[in-house]
């Protein structure tokens, strides 16, 4: 074994390079990523279409595996699902089998017996997706939809997805972060892609107290007045305050955040003018953006959300058709090696 | 490789049997798909010659493979791109070639999900036999006996050319 086996592309990737899990961005590729994008756009075309289905999963079984409540994040892997043709089944785990005792190994025998295909895990703890995809039994693709501080890559992509829509590629980008980037999940895998695509900069803007410990190692400039970030920006990525989150007194109050790091149509205009304004939602409004900046001109909001249905059935075809054709070659070694 | 055909009669031979299926069977204003890549070739060349206005559409049939569970998904797939609506109209289905019959049964598949077309005819520029499913098209150019370890690629699009590859191995 090389020391490269225990990368994570060692898990989430097949021999040939193909997607069977997508548990996180680290080590995946530029090419990898474009691909992802392109088969995303694919996808957007036909959620036009008057049928807006195709039958890549068809008779597979996709497994919503939510340790943590979510509503945009679930409904889009859920209507993702459907439109690939896979059946789809939902599973609130926060409020099941866990509470009556069952551990998640034996959950997932459960789910595994019910022949699965896949599942789309979210937890609370950091490398939850990343320790099923090791124990799950072969050929059953999973797919992170977001675990603790760590990642959330089918959002992170999403998010790239609607900057190439909206300034055509990503050279030459000045792209903020901005907000509780401390309890983001989403802004480490957004800072690693955008540096994976090839922006000219990542910055991220917050209070010291919002801040991980050497946050510029992950690839990103820091600017702690607001005001002064917004200079040249293309790409303005705010935050939400996770409030839910938060240990002890991070903040003086949701009031002061605002006057400082709240984005308003007057900060706003200190960005150049065709700068777009991003949110991986649910939006606190009043909190860290005003109102009318989110239904503003400028605001790629909602079109995130149209963007997150595509590209999550994007990177399930990739996983499920990187699972299958590893089973096949399987198969074909096996009779290979019997004849 | 070589191109010892002349792609100019094949053309000739595919324009000449459209006018006559069409003619055949009444249709007026048909709308042509082509499926990508040498098929869009040929729909935007026999467009222009028969003198088509509506703009062709281009299919890419990569979600709609029957193999997909045998080799994933192509991660080269462009968005289809139907620019009319085929609800009850009259299409020309354009492919470069037809073999097993697979790529047409995938395209029929989806040029369904964009609404119910009236009729759908079917042009190839070349028919290499070897059928596997019941689909004939309508309009051949020319029809191919090949060597076992033959194959034809259509090359294009400016110029469009027929190369005759051989595999070379045992």
């Amino acid at each position: 074994m090389t020391a490269n086996d225990h990368s994570p592309n060692h898990l989430q990737l097949t021999r040939g390079g193909q997607l069977r899990h997508f548990l996180t961005l680290d080590g995946l590729s530029r090419e990898l990523l474009t691909d992802i994008l392109d088969t995303a756009d694919s996808f957007i075309e036909v959620g036009t279409r008057s049928i807006k289905k195709v039958p890549l999963l068809r008779g597979r079984t996709v497994v919503n595996l939510f340790f943590e409540p979510s509503t945009r994040t679930r409904s889009t892997f859920e209507l993702a699902a459907k439109r690939l043709s896979a059946d789809v089944l939902n599973l609130d785990i926060s409020t099941s089998a866990t509470s009556k005792g069952e551990s998640l190994s034996d959950t997932l025998l459960n789910l595994e017996a019910m022949a699965s295909d896949m599942f789309v895990v979210r937890h609370s703890q950091s490398g939850a997706p990343h320790f099923i995809a090791e124990s799950v039994t072969p050929g059953v693709a999973i797919i992170n939809a977001g675990d603790g501080r760590h990642s959330h890559p089918t959002q992170a992509m999403l998010d790239m997805l609607t900057i190439r829509q909206n300034k055509g590629g990503f050279e030459g980008l000045k792209v903020a972060i901005v907000g509780d980037v401390l309890h983001s999940r989403v802004a480490r895998s957004q800072i690693r892609a955008l540096n994976e695509l090839g922006v000219e900069e990542v910055r991220v803007i917050a209070p010291g107290t919002l801040l991980p410990r050497d946050v510029e190692s992950l690839g990103c400039t820091v600017e702690y007045d607001m005001e002064r970030g917004m200079k040249d920006l293309d790409v303005v990525i705010m935050l939400r305050l996770q409030n839910e989150r938060m240990e002890g007194a991070l903040l003086p109050s949701e009031r002061e955040f605002f006057r400082l790091y709240g984005l308003t149509e007057d900060k706003l205009a200190l960005a150049k003018p065709d700068c777009i304004v991003m949110h991986p939602g649910p939006i606190n409004r009043g909190v860290e953006i005003e109102s009318s900046v989110a239904d503003g001109p400028q605001s790629v909001i909602l079109s995130q959300v149209t963007n997150g249905i595509a590209i999550r059935m994007a990177v399930m075809s990739m996983a499920m058709g990187g699972q299958m054709s590893e089973r096949q070659q399987a198969q074909a070694e096996n009779e290979g090696s019997r004849a | 490789m070589t191109a010892l055909f002349d792609i100019n009669q094949l053309l000739d031979e595919m324009e000449a049997g459209l006018r006559r299926t069409l003619e055949q069977r009444g249709v007026t204003d048909p709308a042509l798909i082509g499926i990508r890549t040498g098929g869009v070739w040929l729909a935007d060349v026999l467009g222009k010659r028969l003198g088509i206005e509506t703009p062709f559409g281009e299919l890419d049939i990569s979600f709609y493979r029957d193999d997909f569970s045998r080799i994933g998904l192509n991660p080269k797939v462009k968005p289809s791109s139907l620019p009319f609506d085929t609800e009850g109209r009259d299409i020309l289905l354009i492919d470069d070639v037809i073999m097993s019959g697979r790529t047409i049964r995938a395209a029929m598949n989806e040029i369904f999900d964009y609404g119910r077309p009236a009729s759908i005819i079917l042009a190839t520029l070349v028919d290499l036999g070897s059928r596997e499913l019941p689909v004939q098209p309508d309009v051949v150019g020319q029809v191919l006996e090949l060597g076992a370890h033959q194959r034809v690629k259509l090359r294009g699009p400016e110029p469009l050319r027929i190369e005759l590859q051989e595999s070379g191995q045992s």
